[in-house]
C-alpha cells in the first residue's frame, strides 16, 4: 500500500510510528503547515515553550527521565539558533534528542530571506548528524534514520531542517520498518579478550573501585540491574560522576558518593589509592581527573565506552573495551562466575577498613545554627522530607547543584537531570517541564540558584498553561554563589559582577504567573514550607534565602591532585596556584 | 613555555594543549576516508580538525564511486600519536564516514600529488627552466613566447624541489592538488 501524504502530515505520521507522545516546540512562519498537522490529531501532545531553548531542555528532561528520546519542533532563523544551547548541552551529556526545525522555501535558500539561517551550518558543530531535507520524498527516511541516530550508539542529539516547500509538496511515506538499514551500526559487544583480561585484573585487585558514569544510564536499566549484581557479588566499592547517580543506590553498602571536583573526600581517595580503576562508561572529564599528571597514579585502569574516541582521549587505558554498558557488564559477569566468582576477598576487607577511615572524615560535615539557613542544610531537609516520595530531581548549574548532588540520594536511573558537561545555567527549569510530562503523577523538583533560575524563568508560563506541577526550589543567596567562590579563592575576593542587584520577589513572580509562591528566611520554619510546597496541587516557585557566602565543600582546586582536596573555609589560602588558575 | 604549554610560535591556541601527550614526537600521517558524497560531509570533515584544535598539511577529496555517491577524502596530518589515534576515532564516528584508513600504519602507500607550475622569463633562463623540466619530467602544457605551464607528478617532496628550483627562473604561479594515496599490494 502506498501512501501520498504532504511532508508535513508525513512528520506527523512519522513521530507516531517512532512512538512519539510528547512533542515539545514553538511555533512560526516556516514551520506553520507542520503546526497545522499537529492541530489536527490527538496522538501526540504539543507542549509550547515559552523559548526555544526551553523546548530543548524540555525535551533533554524529557528523554533523561524515560529513556525515550525527547523531541522538539521549532522555527527557522531564531527559532533554530535559539535551540542551539540546548543541542550543545545534550551533546555533551549524550542525551538522544530529535529536533524538526522549519527552514525558507528551498529556492529561497540562500538569498538571505526573512528568518533564514544556516542551520545545518551552525548546528554541524553540536549535533550528532544534521540533515537538510530537500526533497518530500525522502523526509519520512530521513526521520526514521534521524531517531535511529540519535539513539544509537552513544546518544546525541540530532537536528532535521525542513524548507516550507517541502512541508507542502506531497510523495509517498515509507514506515520505519520499510527504511533500509543504516550503515551506522555502533559495536555494542565489547571484546571477549579484553573483557578476561579485566575479569583476571579484577579477581587479584588489592584495592578496586568502580568509576561509573552517565553510559550507566544510558545503556538503559539492564545495565544498572547488572552493575548492582556486579558490585554486590564482588564487595567492589563504587562513585560515580555526576552523570551516573542512581546508576548504582546511594543506599548500597558498597557506594562511596560522587567523585570530582566537589566529591566526596572517600570517593576521591579511593580513586587515587586504587589498584585497579574500572571506568564504565564515564569519560575521565576534567572535573573528575583533576591534575592529570597525578591522577591516580598507581591503578591499572580499564575503560569501558561505547565510543571508541572517549578511549585514551585523556587517560591511557591499560584495559579498553569498546561496548555498551549493558552487552559488556553482561559478558564481564558471565566470565567472572564461570572463573569461580574469586576476588582477593583478604585485600577487600583491609581496603573497605581504609575507606571506612576515609568515610570517618565525614566530608559533608556542616553546622546549622541560627535562624540563618544554610543551603547544606535546605537540601538535608529537602532529601528527608521527599526521600519517600516517587521523585525526580533537576538542578541548574552552581553550588546549589553541586550541594544538590551531594545531600540528596538516588536510589535508581533516570530520577537525576542535571546539566554536566556544558554547565548550562537555565537547564533545570525546562528539564523539570519535560520530566513532569514524562511522570505526571510523580514529584518534580528542581532545585536552582537564583541567577540560573532566572535565566529560563518565562518557562513558568507553560508550567501553569500545561497545570504542570513542578516544584522549583530556589536556593537564593543573591549571589552568583560558584563565580564568588573561585572570585574568593583565585581573584583576591574581588566580586566582579557576582552579585546581582533588583531581583524579583519570587512570590509575587509566582502569583503574576498565577502560581504559587513560598518564602522562607528562617531554619525553623523550612519544613513547614517544604511541606507546604510538596502538598501543592500545581507549580510552586520556592524562594529559599539562604547564607549568602556559603563555600560549596570539599573541592579539588584546579590544577590539583585528588588527594589535595580543600575540606572547608580553614584551608582555601593560597590553594590554587597561578598554574591552576589558567584553568576552568 | 607557558602556563597553557603552548610551544613557542605555535598556532595552535586550543585547550587541547592542556592535556599531556603521552609522546611528544609528532608524527606525519596520510588518511583516506571514505564517505557519503552527501552535501556538507567536506564541511564536518575539516570541522572536526579546526573544532578541536588538529592539522591538516594536505586534503583532497573527490567522488570515487558515482553509482554509490562515495567519496575519498585524503587528509595529510601531523600530530602525535594519541593525536593522530583520537583523529581517526573522531572521524569514525561521523555518521556519513564509512571507513577510515591510516595509510601510513597500514604498509607503506603510494603518495603522489600533481602540480601545475607557470614560469614566466626569456633567454637563458628560459632553456634552464625547460632542460630542468626534462630532469623532473614535467610536461609542458601551455607555451607562449615568454611563458611555460608545466605539469609535474610526484612525491610532495619532488615538487617542493622543482618549483624551488623554478623559482629564481621566474615561477609566477603555482596550483597544486595536494595529495592522493594508495596503499601498495593486495
Amino acid at each position: 500500500m502506498t501512501r501520498q501524504m504532504t511532508g508535513a502530515k508525513m512528520v506527523v505520521q512519522a513521530l507516531r510510528d517512532q512512538g512519539v507522545d510528547v512533542v515539545f516546540g514553538y511555533p512560526g512562519g516556516a514551520v506553520l503547515p507542520i503546526y497545522d498537522e499537529v492541530f489536527q490529531q490527538n496522538d501526540i501532545r504539543h507542549i509550547l515553550v515559552r523559548h526555544e531553548q526551553g523546548a530543548v531542555h524540555a525535551a533533554e528532561g524529557y528523554a533523561r527521565a524515560t529513556g525515550k528520546p525527547g523531541v522538539v519542533l521549532v522555527t527557522s532563523g531564531p527559532g533554530a539558533t535559539n535551540a542551539v544551547t540546548g543541542l550543545t548541552d545534550a551533546l555533551m551529556d549524550s542525551i538522544p534528542i530529535v529536533v524538526l526545525t522549519g527552514q525558507v522555501p528551498t529556492f529561497m535558500i540562500g538569498s538571505d530571506a526573512f528568518q533564514e539561517a544556516d542551520t545545518v551550518g551552525i548546528t554541524r558543530p553540536c549535533t550528532k548528524h544534521n540533515w537538510l531535507v530537500k526533497d518530500t520524498a525522502k523526509l519520512s527516511t530521513v526521520i526514521h534514520e534521524a531517531f535511529h541516530v540519535a539513539t544509537a550508539g552513544r546518544p546525541g542529539p540530532v537536528l532535521i531542517d525542513i524548507p516550507k516547500d517541502v512541508q507542502f509538496a506531497s510523495a509517498e511515506y515509507t514506515p520505519p520498518q520499510k527504511v533500509r538499514v543504516s550503515h551506522y551500526q555502533p559495536q555494542v559487544k565489547g571484546d571477549m579478550e579484553a573483557i578476561t583480561e579485566l575479569v583476571a585484573a579484577l579477581e587479584t585487585a588489592k584495592r578496586p573501585v568502580f568509576y561509573t558514569g552517565g553510559g550507566v544510564i544510558n545503556s538503559g536499566p539492564a545495565a544498572s540491574q547488572l552493575l548492582r549484581e556486579l558490585v554486590e557479588a564482588t564487595g567492589i566499592p563504587i562513585t560515580s560522576t555526576l552523570m551516573g547517580l542512581g546508576a548504582y543506590p546511594a543506599s548500597g553498602q558498597h557506594w562511596l558518593g560522587m567523585l570530582g571536583m566537589h566529591g566526596l573526600y572517600e570517593a576521591n581517595m579511593a580513586m587515587h589509592d586504587c589498584d585497579l580503576m574500572i571506568n564504565v562508561g564515564a569519560r575521565f572529564d576534567d572535573r573528575i581527573t583533576g591534575r592529570l599528571d597525578a591522577f591516580s597514579p598507581g591503578s591499572v585502569k580499564a575503560h569501558i565506552d561505547i565510543d571508541p574516541s572517549s578511549i585514551n582521549k585523556v587517560i591511557k587505558a591499560d584495559i579498553p573495551i569498546v561496548g555498551d554498558v549493558a552487552h559488556v557488564l553482561e559478558d564481564l559477569l558471565k566470565v567472572w562466575k564461570s572463573r569461580g566468582r574469586k576476588v582477593n576477598r583478604e585485600a577487600l576487607a583491609k581496603w573497605s577498613a581504609k575507606i571506612d577511615t576515609w568515610r570517618k572524615v565525614d566530608c559533608l560535615a556542616f553546622k546549622q545554627t541560627g535562624r540563618v539557613i544554610k543551603p547544606q542544610h535546605a537540601l538535608t531537609r529537602l532529601e528527608a522530607l521527599t526521600k519517600k516520595y516517587d521523585r525526580y530531581i533537576c538542578t541548574e548549574v552552581g553550588q546549589h547543584q553541586m550541594w544538590a548532588a551531594q545531600y540528596l540520594t538516588f536510589e535508581d536511573p533516570n530520577r537525576w537531570m542535571t546539566s554536566g558537561g556544558l554547565g548550562t545555567m537555565g537547564y533545570g527549569f525546562p528539564a523539570s517541564i519535560g520530566a513532569q510530562m514524562a511522570h505526571p503523577e510523580s514529584l518534580v523538583i528542581n532545585v536552582a540558584g537564583e541567577a540560573s533560575w532566572l535565566m529560563n524563568m518565562q518557562e513558568m508560563g507553560t508550567a501553569v498553561q500545561f497545570r504542570l506541577p513542578v516544584k522549583q526550589f530556589i536556593l537564593n543567596n543573591e549571589r552568583l554563589g560558584m563565580v564568588r567562590q573561585w572570585q574568593e579563592l583565585l581573584h583576591g575576593e574581588r566580586y566582579s559582577h557576582s552579585w546581582s542587584e533588583a531581583l524579583p520577589d519570587f512570590v509575587k513572580l509566582a502569583e503574576a504567573f498565577g502560581a504559587k509562591g513560598i518564602k522562607c528566611d528562617d531554619a525553623a520554619d523550612l519544613d513547614d514550607a517544604i511541606m507546604e510546597m510538596i502538598n501543592h496541587d500545581g507549580p510552586v516557585i520556592f524562594d529559599c534565602l539562604v547564607e549568602k557566602h556559603e563555600n560549596c565543600f570539599p573541592m579539588i582546586p584546579s590544577g590539583k591532585a585528588h588527594n589535595e582536596m580543600l575540606m572547608g573555609e580553614a584551608s582555601t589560602k593560597d590553594a590554587i596556584g597561578s598554574k591552576g588558575a589558567v584553568m576552568v | 613555555m607557558s602556563a597553557l604549554q603552548i610551544k613557542k610560535g605555535s598556532n595552535k591556541h586550543s585547550a587541547y594543549n592542556l592535556r599531556p601527550t603521552f609522546s611528544d614526537v609528532e608524527e606525519s600521517h596520510t588518511l583516506a576516508v571514505i564517505v557519503d558524497n552527501e552535501a556538507g560531509v567536506l564541511a564536518r570533515v575539516i570541522g572536526l580538525f579546526s573544532g578541536r584544535g588538529y592539522n591538516i598539511d594536505s586534503l583532497t577529496v573527490a567522488e570515487i564511486d558515482h553509482e554509490g555517491h562515495r567519496s575519498r577524502i585524503t587528509i595529510v596530518t601531523t600530530g602525535t600519536p594519541q593525536v593522530i589515534e583520537q583523529i581517526k576515532t573522531q572521524l569514525g564516528r561521523i555518521v556519513p564516514v564509512h571507513e577510515v584508513h591510516d595509510l601510513t600504519v597500514e604498509g607503506r602507500a603510494v603518495e603522489r600529488e600533481l602540480a601545475l607550475l607557470k614560469v614566466v622569463g626569456k633567454g637563458d633562463k628560459r632553456v634552464e627552466a625547460l632542460r630542468l623540466a626534462d630532469i623532473f619530467r614535467a610536461n609542458v602544457v601551455d607555451s607562449t613566447l615568454d611563458s611555460f605551464v608545466f605539469e609535474i607528478t610526484g612525491t610532495s617532496a619532488k615538487i617542493d624541489a622543482f618549483a624551488d628550483l623554478m623559482h629564481p627562473l621566474g615561477l609566477s604561479d603555482i596550483a597544486r592538488t595536494g595529495v592522493a594515496a594508495l596503499s601498495r599490494g593486495v
